[in-house]
Parts: structure tokens; sequence; C-alpha cells
């Protein structure tokens, strides 16, 4: 970098020269837009965040049906309304380790049965309440109860008893869980004082901002806490959510100016959008997946050959093109990427192979049509990509009949319910959630019926084991199991897509969600 | 009784009658919406206990007609109940919306109709010359394209180009008019062109109706200008016709804007209903239907009796 351009940059970060000129003065040393952009938004990372300003984000994922208790969060807007108003415990940072918040460290006992969380000391709620072990037992207390809506529910399940003592919150387990700490940062687990018995949707927590506004499905606007704990986050005076569903509307409200921060772009438009002015796309691949499910204790599925057919029969990268425009990445038949902790990238990527395939259905005895059910209600493209599998399928001599099926009642009619059909799976925090969840032969949402009562074992197992390379040496096995013999058929990653202005430091995609992982309006600043 | 009098009372009780006509299709409507309402609340995870329990709270043991009064006595005592997914009073909660809808409408008629009277009073005077023929010209064009297209159009030359107005037309409590009115240009401009051309077209033809007639004529021999003549003699008597247009083109305002209140993100009531009927939140929908329902009738019957009162044979009975 020659000397001039250092001189310019460094007026430029510490705001001595406006943005524009700065751009423009590169631009006379032939250093194109791109580049001096980039260079400029760098620096001023290093410079550390700008406090003030009023950052805006149009969401897509909000109803007027919208509530403020943690428990009942379920789309993108109440979820980022959570991490403004509220804390959790613990969060998994984007590289997938665990940030301390609310609790300041956590210790296990030798078996991973029982764990003690400290509680940080002198943390206000915005009602003038201290933060104690008390609330942070109540709060769970409600995600936990019989009659709980809460959508924490699942992982509260395996809990024994729990206890606050001092600033110590104790819980136990019915069996060991050596992820413990990971699933404590469930978005829903917002710690409310008292609980949030009394008032659950009074927007009540110890977050960096207080709400002012709440109009369900339209906005919600907040202003900085004054006595927040953490220095980190925060960096604006006001934040403020508007809720935009249409896809136009907010692509339309990033370029003219009226929002900072967009979540859900699509991949058709990502491209064009990026290139404007002013505007910059990011986006990060996550643990979320598109999958085909078989149910492999159903004819003609029942049969491994047949499941191997298919599963050599698609062609990824193919679908990766068309159908996310490249925003993601190939998937190997098995729930797991580099995404998630633990994750071992030595297993051989499954590629499109029509003439093993049809060897593979040969060796089946199979012979007729396989009917695969779609909607695009299952994911965006999904007819489209179960189009192209057809196409790819028939190279290989199977012929796949794709039928379409209406939207509405698709989760409740056709997924998990049907034996073959599209489906999604935004992923989980932890490996063993997502084993847990999905692929356990007991689990509620085994979608590809996986009944292998070794699998199983091997769950149980790595579940208690705290040495991190034995256990990554069994999920490995795990993976490898699902991947040749499960009755998924997992041909792409979805990326998250995110549009931001150019106004906008501090970004950091999380492999966890869009929008920094819902974090994007606390931990961003404005330049 | 005088005849007017009688006659706008018997407007009235046919509209009570049709509004009691149209709470029986809504409920039956909602009534007959595929799939259990308890199970479609709870959805995939519901327990048999709590489809039960829900089915008690929400009456649904009751039979429907029992259910139906149930909910109308409710309804006419100003009582809408509470929405089953956030559990907020319906009324309230609505009341705000409605007031964003009737904001909208006002300020889409408040431009529309005299901009429409007037261009079809121009038509009427410049007939067949090219005035009329740009006029009609215009309005039929923006008429044919659909809302959602003039809408994104508008939204990518004036809002993300030029700048002047937002793509966002939120609106809130602590605006001042002017910030209100600059948020809502757009979706006001758009409603305007959609519904300009009805009103206009129907002005025009009303005037030239009544242009046939023998004292028109004789006005002229007056010695009238020709826009004399159509202010003070055509336009009177064609004001039944035009005041029925003005007011179905009102309704449309109030209860056809879902489009426009998507694209522009306006907080109105179509937003409301859209939410809660992919939520089947049933008492919500009930009440907006009622609610739409109540409205249109209302302007139907304005337009009716503003037709009787202008007309003088019903004003002054022999």
């Amino acid at each position: 970098m020659s000397q001039e351009l250092k001189y310019l940059l460094s007026r430029a970060t510490v705001g001595k020269l406006d943005r524009r000129a700065f751009l423009g003065r590169a631009a006379a040393l032939g250093v194109t837009g791109a580049v001096a952009n980039s260079m400029l938004a760098s620096s001023a990372l290093a410079a550390g965040p700008k406090k003030g300003g009023l950052i805006k984000a149009g969401l897509q994922g909000g109803e007027s049906t919208n509530s403020l208790d943690p428990a009942l969060s379920a789309s993108s807007v109440p979820a980022n309304n959570l991490t403004s108003f509220g804390e959790v415990l613990i969060e998994v940072n984007p590289s997938g380790e665990l940030d301390f918040r609310l609790a300041e460290s956590v210790e296990a006992s030798a078996d991973a049965k029982t764990w003690h969380f400290k509680i940080r000391q002198g943390v206000e709620f915005h009602n003038g309440k201290t933060l104690t072990a008390e609330d942070v037992l109540k709060t769970m207390q409600r995600h936990s109860g019989e009659d709980t809506k809460s959508g924490a529910l699942g992982i509260m399940r395996g809990i024994e008893s729990m206890k606050a003592d001092g600033d110590v919150f104790s819980v136990t387990l019915n069996s060991a869980n050596a992820d413990l700490p990971f699933l404590m940062s469930d978005y829903h687990l917002v710690i409310q004082p008292d609980g949030g018995w009394e008032a659950p949707a009074a927007g009540i927590g110890a977050g960096p901002y207080v709400l002012e506004v709440n109009e369900p499905g339209v906005r919600h606007g907040y202003t900085k806490f004054a006595n927040y704990w953490d220095d980190g986050r925060g960096h604006a005076d006001q934040i403020e959510i508007v809720v935009l569903n249409d896809s136009t509307a907010r692509t339309a409200a990033l370029q003219s100016g009226q929002v900072h921060i967009i979540n859900r772009v699509e991949p058709k438009v990502a491209e064009l959008l990026g290139r404007l002015p002013g505007v910059r796309i990011e986006s990060i691949s996550g643990r979320g997946h598109y999958v085909f499910v078989m149910h492999a204790n159903t004819a003609p599925f029942d049969n491994a050959d047949v499941r191997m057919a298919l599963k050599l029969a698609i062609d990824r990268e193919d679908m990766v093109d068309k159908i996310l425009r490249g925003y993601g990445s190939v998937g190997n038949d098995m729930p797991i990427n580099a995404a998630y902790p633990l994750f071992s990238d030595d297993i051989e990527q499954r590629v499109y192979d029509p003439d093993k395939a049809k060897f593979f259905l040969k060796k089946s005895g199979h012979e007729g049509p396989i009917v695969l059910k779609v909607a695009d209600g299952a994911f965006p493209g999904a007819v489209d990509a179960g189009q192209l599998f057809q196409q790819s399928a028939a190279n290989a001599g199977i012929e796949l009949a794709v039928e379409r099926v209406p939207n509405d009642g698709y989760w409740s009619e056709i997924w998990n319910v049907e034996p073959f059909a599209a489906s999604y799976w935004s992923g989980r925090p932890v490996q063993d959630q997502m084993y847990s969840t999905a692929y356990k032969s007991d689990a509620d949402w085994n979608d590809t019926r996986f009944f292998r009562p070794g699998f199983d074992k091997l769950l149980a197992d790595a579940k208690g084991e705290l040495d991190q390379t034995k256990r990554k040496a069994i999920y490995r096995e795990m993976g490898l199991m699902v991947r040749d013999d499960g009755g998924a058929i997992i041909p792409m990653f979805n990326d998250f897509i995110d549009g931001v202005s150019e106004d906008i430091g501090g970004w950091v995609g999380d492999p966890g969600g869009g929008t920094m992982f819902d974090g994007a309006l606390v931990k961003t600043w404005l330049l | 009784m005088h005849p007017i009098v009688k006659l706008v009372a018997q407007r009235i009780a046919l509209g009570l009658l049709l509004l009691l006509a149209a709470s029986v299709l809504i409920f039956v409507g909602t009534q007959i919406l595929p799939g259990d309402v308890a199970q479609s609340i709870l959805g995939q995870s519901a327990t048999p206990e709590a489809l039960a329990n829900l089915r008690r709270d929400l009456g649904l043991n009751d039979p429907a007609y029992v259910r139906y009064f149930k909910w109308l006595s409710g309804v006419v005592q100003g009582d809408l109940g509470v929405a089953l997914s956030n559990g907020q009073n319906i009324a309230e909660a609505m009341g705000k919306r409605l007031g964003n809808t009737m904001f909208l409408a006002t300020w889409a008629a408040i431009f529309s109709v005299p901009l429409a009277v007037t261009l079809g009073l121009v038509s009427v005077r410049y007939r067949n010359r090219w005035p009329d023929k740009l006029i009609s010209g215009l309005s039929l064009a923006s008429i044919s394209l659909p809302e959602f297209f003039t809408g994104y159009v508008l939204i990518y030359f004036v809002s993300v180009k030029l700048r002047w107005f937002p793509s966002v037309s939120i609106v809130n409590d602590g605006m001042s008019m002017l910030e209100k009115l600059n948020a809502i240009a757009l979706p006001v401009a758009v409603l305007t062109m959609v519904v300009l051309a009805h009103m206009m077209r129907m002005t025009r033809a009303a005037i030239l109706n009544v242009m046939q007639s023998a004292y028109i004529e004789t006005a002229e021999l007056k010695g009238l200008t020709l826009f004399n003549v159509i202010r003070k003699h055509a336009f009177p008597n064609s004001i039944a016709p035009i005041v029925n247009v003005v007011m179905l083109n009102l309704a449309y305002l109030v209860v056809g804007v879902v489009v426009v209140e998507v694209i522009f993100v306006y907080p109105g009531m179509g937003q409301y209903l859209v939410d809660h009927v992919s939520k089947r939140d049933v008492p919500v929908v009930q009440a907006t239907g009622i609610v739409f329902a109540a409205v249109y009738i209302g302007l139907n019957i304005v337009a009716d009796i503003v037709s009787i009162v202008a007309n003088p044979r019903l004003r002054h009975p022999k």
C-alpha cells in the first residue's frame, strides 16, 4: 500500500475524511472502489466499534401473532427480539466454541451428569432487579414443566433435577451428556427476572437493549440499556426491527437506505443485489440442509441397495448451482458438515455416478417407478430439485415419479408420513442434538425410520465421553453409518444470505443462522 | 311519514339484515375450513389431552348454531373475543389496524375522488378531442396494470432511484402528520391509479347521458357556456350514479388493499387478516370478516341514501 493511501485510510478511519471522499481519492490512486471499500471496512474493524446512532433491520419471519414470550419464539423476528432484550447463560460463537454470557463458568462432574453454572454477579435486569441463580432456576423451570409450550422442551427433557445455591445454578441429568453447555445456548432459554412466570411476554431481560415499541408483525424498537454489563455489545444508541415479509419490499428497503440489514436474500437476486453500490451480500454456510427422506423400513427403501442407488443417482453439484445459485455446498448424505464442532473432514464426498447407481439398482432387483413427493414448502426450490433428481436418476435407469403436493399441511400430511419426500432440517448446534432429534431409533422425528441399536449405543457413548478426540472418532463412525446405510439423501447445505449496508461495521457471519445468528443488531455498529 | 325518511329507514333495515346474513356466511365459512380448529392451532405435537382441553375452552363441543348465537351476541355487544394465537383483545388490536387502513383509504379518496370527477368533467368538456382521449387512455392504462406491478415500478423509480419517498410505509403514533403523509405517498399513488379510471369514466358517461336531455339544449340556447351548463345543470342531475361508483371504490379502498399493504408493508387490516388466516386464528378471521362486511354494506347504504336525497322527485313529493 502506498504511503499516501495509508495516510488517507487512517484519516478516513478516524472520521477526518468521509467515506465518499476517501473512495474518490483512492480511485485517483488507481484503487478500485470494491478494494477501497473493503480496506476501509477492515481498517474500521481494527479501529474498534463506534458508538451511537440507530441501526435498522428489515427482517422476514414476523407475524402480528408473535409474542415476546421467549418460550413461544419460533421465527426470525422473535429470535432477534430475544437477543436484543435478553441474554442466555452461554452462547456458541461462530467458531463453535462456548462464549460465557450470564454464566461466568461451568463445571461438570466426572460422569458428566451434574453440571454447575456459576452465575455472573452484578448483572441488572431492565426492571432494576439484580440477576441471581434463583432467576435462572425459575426460568429453566418455566421451560421444562409438564404443561409448558416452550420450544426448548426437547432440550429440557433429559434433566432430572435443578437447584440454585448461592451464585451457582446446578443441573443433574438422567444420563451423561457432555454437550449440556451447548444445549443451554438455545435461544429460547433467555433468563427472565423470577423466571418470567408472572409476565412471560413483558420483554424484560438482561440484554443490551430496552424494549420501547412492540407492534407484533410491524416493528419493534429499542434503546440502549444504560446499566448493561458487557461493553462489547450494544454499540448503537437505538435499534429497530421492521417486519418485511415480502422479498421485494426487503431488497427495496435496503437499496433505498431505509434499513441497514436484511435477511433471507433470495439466491436468485443475491448476486445482482451485491453488485449495487452501497450494499454488500454476507453469506455463510450453516448447518441447515435440504434433504430427501426415505423410510428405511418401507419397501422399496428397506433394501439398502435401492437406497444406495438413489444416493448415487443425484447430481449434487448441479443442484447447488441451479437451486442455490452457488450459495451453498454439497451434502454427503449425513446431516453433519464443517459447521459442526468435532466434524471429521476426511470422509469421502459422494459424487454423481450413474453407472454405479445402475449397478446397485440391478443388484437390488427393484423394478418400476419410485414415487417422490415434493412441495416448495419443504424447502425453496424443492419442486425444481425433484425434477433435477428425476433427470439425473433417469440417466442411471431409475424411474422417479415426482409428485407435487400442496404446501398447506405438508408438515403434517406428507413429511414423516410418506415414505419418500422432500424435507428441510435447520441443523442444531452440536452433532449429538442433531442425531438425537432425527436419527436415534426412538426419536419423535426419526423421519428416515433409521432403527440401528448399534448407532444408538454409539450416540449414548459419545454423550458421556469427555475426551474430545475419542468423541470425534465416535461421531465419525456414526456419520459413516448414516451416510452409507441411512435413509437420508442430503444433496446440499444452504447458505444464510443477508444483505448489509456498507455503513455497518463489525459483521462476522455465524454458521448458526442468518443475521449473525440473530445477533447482528447487538454486535454491529454504524461506521 | 316523509317518504325520504321512510326510504332511508328501509335501506338501513335492509342493510342490517344483509349484515346478519353476512355474519352467517362468515361463521359457516370458518367452520368448514379443512381440519379441526383445535388441531390446527396446536399442530403436530398435539396430545389428546391438550386437544380436549382446547376444544372445551373454545366451546367446540357445543352444536354449531349455539356457538353462532353465542358469538353473535358477543359481537352485538361489541365483544369480538380474544385472539387464540397471542391472547390479545381483538377489538383493541384490530382498532389500531382499522385506523391505519382508514387513514390510507381516506387520503387515497381525498386525492382520487376530486381528481376523478374533475377529469371526468374535463373529458366531457373536450369530448372526443385530444384531452378526452389522453385522460381516458392514461387512466385506463393505469387500471389495466396490476397493483403489484405499478407498486414495484414506483418503488424502483421513486423510492430506490430518486429517493423521494420511502418504500416501507410503516406509520406509527410518534410520527407527525407530515411524516405520515410522506410515508404513505407511494401506496396512495398506487391506489389512486387503481380507482381513478372507474370513477372518471362513470362521471363522464353519466354527464354525457344527461347532456342529451332537452333542458340542456335550453340551457345552451340561453347562452350559457358549456362548462357552466355541465356544472349547473348536468352534474347535479348525474350525481346519483357518480356517488354510487365513488362509494364502490371507497369500499374497495378499505377491503381490497391487501396486495398494496403487503408490497408497501403497511400495517393495515389486510396484513392483519392474512397473518391470522395462516395461523387459523378463527375469532380474528370472523371479526375482520364482519368489519369488512359492515364497511362494505355501510358505504353502499350511504350511496343509496345520497342518490335518494339527490333526486328532487323524492325530495319534493306531490
